[in-house]
């Protein structure tokens, strides 16, 4: 008795066997629809980004102020207990310049690389931070520690989005 | 708790595309296992199954979909998913099945075809994201693990020839694995210009994408003893889940994954896991995940992982041989499969049968590591002889 396996099933094919037709395939665009709540904390949040604040939630058991805000502690595990506005400048605590679009498509030539980034806010906790994106910055020179400050939408543009934020810049 | 072997393994090849559906990759690579320890399914009591998102195969409820080329029909059969963590997680939801004395046999199959997804899997992974939050900057899974790597290369002043030391090592183990993906050499100097992706991630610090199966069979003491005088038994099991708020923590060390292992190191009762751990497999999507894993894994001294990777420490023949198998990044990454290659290949290395990748000194007891979700989930699996 072995336990060594003698064959191997699965058959690799190659990327012109789909397109060309010599092997049978079924195709199908799924559309999904969803409108999502925003909920207590995001939705307060929300409100705030559209106002131009960055706002969080207080807990007094391990006095973290937390963004993006929830209205329990999933350390304490119990109801936080207020609102705090933080600022909108931060450090950078790492980023990325990424030449690939979400789809994992390539961006086009001439188009400047996509900048994240985990932004730690000030008047929050060390190391509690948000992702967003950088801009107007050499990408070469973005350093972990960078201080940077968020430039927002103009006040008539604003939705109450993430992307009220148009993105965070050195200062 | 009853005592549990792992008596059989078996996978397909793990290719970009395959010919195969996900519920015929499923039954190649569960007949593998079957044939390797001489069972057949009417001796299988359960089946323990693991596969990633649905949105892969673009079916919903795949679990039950799969369930016939798993070998579930008629059987208890259950499927448990928790992202790249599920492929060493369903050893672990294979292992209770039988250490409750619920069962006497259990097979573990875990599939994923990742090439399904048009154009491109990473699309799909923009919904894993939070979806009022995050997901309006468009991010993909390069973004947050370029991030990951940049933090954990700062933390300790790493360079990226470093991790591209580690990526290659992992990756020509896999030249010695008859089901990898990856056939040819890849050197420090082939990663380190490679096509730029998302820096610091280049093209060949990342796994392939792949479609590809693999089984395990478990079984009680009795019934391993009576299949073969060589069980690998299951020593310890772990697993963790930290918070999907991930900007709200460090991310240079995974303390979910070090609560993981202490978990399964202490009912196998190991004190010094860099002492005794002959074997590592830590899960390697990415070449510094490994040695990020290495560390979480108390395998290696925070800060001092890239010191011993340079001095051969984790070579095939080094004190604790990494990834042997060559790994997520040589043989290949269908998601939820990917951690059960690594159960396979301790399995191997433990009874003296891995061939050309063959650990030296007798090795008796090693780990494998799966990881997964918002870099929050990790899974963990002892084995020794």
């Amino acid at each position: 008795m072995s336990g060594v396996e003698k064959v191997y099933g699965g058959t690799g094919l190659s990327a012109s066997q789909v397109e060309d037709g010599s092997i049978f395939v079924e195709h199908d665009a799924l559309d999904c629809e969803y409108t999502w709540d925003a909920g207590v904390a995001i939705g307060r949040y929300l409100q705030e980004l559209k106002n131009g604040r960055i706002i969080g939630r207080e807990c007094d058991e391990c006095r973290r102020i937390l963004v993006p805000p929830r209205m329990f502690c999933e350390i304490c595990w119990r109801p936080n207990d207020r609102w705090v506005y933080v600022k909108d400048t931060g450090t950078v605590n790492t980023f990325s310049i990424c030449y690939v679009n979400w789809d994992a498509s390539r961006i086009e030539p001439g188009h400047p690389p996509h900048l994240p980034a985990v932004i730690e806010l000030d008047g929050a906790t060390k190391m509690i931070g948000i992702m967003h994106i950088l801009g107007e910055v050499d990408p070469q020179a973005i350093k972990i520690g960078m201080k940077v400050k968020a430039v927002w939408k103009p006040e008539e543009e604003r939705t109450g989005a993430i992307t009220d934020i148009k993105y965070f810049k050195p200062y | 708790m009853r005592k549990v072997a792992v008596v059989g393994a078996g996978m397909t090849k793990f290719v970009r595309r395959a010919l195969e559906t996900p519920k015929e990759l499923s039954f190649e690579a569960t007949k593998a296992a079957l044939d390797s320890c001489e069972m057949k399914l009417e001796d299988i009591e359960c089946v323990a199954h693991g596969s990633a998102p649905d949105a892969f195969d673009g079916i919903h409820q795949k679990g039950e979909y799969l369930a016939d080329g798993c070998g579930g029909w008629n059987k208890p059969t259950m499927r448990v998913f928790n992202g790249g963590a599920t492929g060493v997680h369903a050893v672990c939801h294979g292992w209770y099945h039988v250490a409750s004395g619920m069962f006497d046999t259990c097979l573990v199959v875990c599939e994923e075809k990742m090439s399904n997804a048009m154009p491109h899997a990473q699309g799909f992974f923009l919904t894993i994201f939070d979806h009022i939050t995050e997901r309006p900057l468009y991010p993909n899974l390069l973004w947050i693990f370029a991030m990951e790597m940049n933090r954990y290369m700062e933390a300790y002043g790493y360079t990226k020839e470093d991790m591209a030391i580690a990526g290659a090592l992992i990756k020509n183990h896999a030249l010695n694995h008859p089901a990898a993906q990856l056939t040819e050499k890849v050197t420090v100097e082939d990663i380190l210009n490679s096509e730029p992706m998302a820096y610091p991630v280049y093209r060949l610090d990342v796994s392939p994408v792949s479609d590809g199966a693999v089984a395990v069979v478990l079984a009680s003491e009795k019934v391993a003893r009576r299949l073969t005088d060589k069980p690998v038994w299951i020593e310890g099991v772990g697993w963790n889940v930290d918070t999907s708020y991930w900007t709200n923590k460090d991310l240079y060390y995974p303390r979910y994954l070090e609560v993981a292992a202490k978990m399964a190191y202490d009912m196998a009762g190991i004190r010094e896991p860099h002492k005794e751990i002959n074997i590592a497999e830590p899960y390697d999507p990415f070449n510094y995940k490994a040695l990020h894993h290495m560390e979480g894994l108390q395998l290696s001294p925070r800060g001092k992982t890239v010191e011993l990777l340079r001095d051969g420490h984790f070579d095939l023949d080094g004190e604790i041989p990494m990834c042997p198998s060559g790994g997520l990044l040589g043989v290949g990454n269908p998601i939820a499969a990917a951690g059960t290659v690594k159960i396979a290949e301790l399995f191997y290395q433990l009874r003296g049968e891995a061939g050309k990748r063959q650990v030296p000194g007798d090795p008796r007891l090693g780990v494998a590591h799966a990881w997964g979700d918002l870099m929050q989930a990790s899974s963990v699996v002892v084995m020794g002889k």
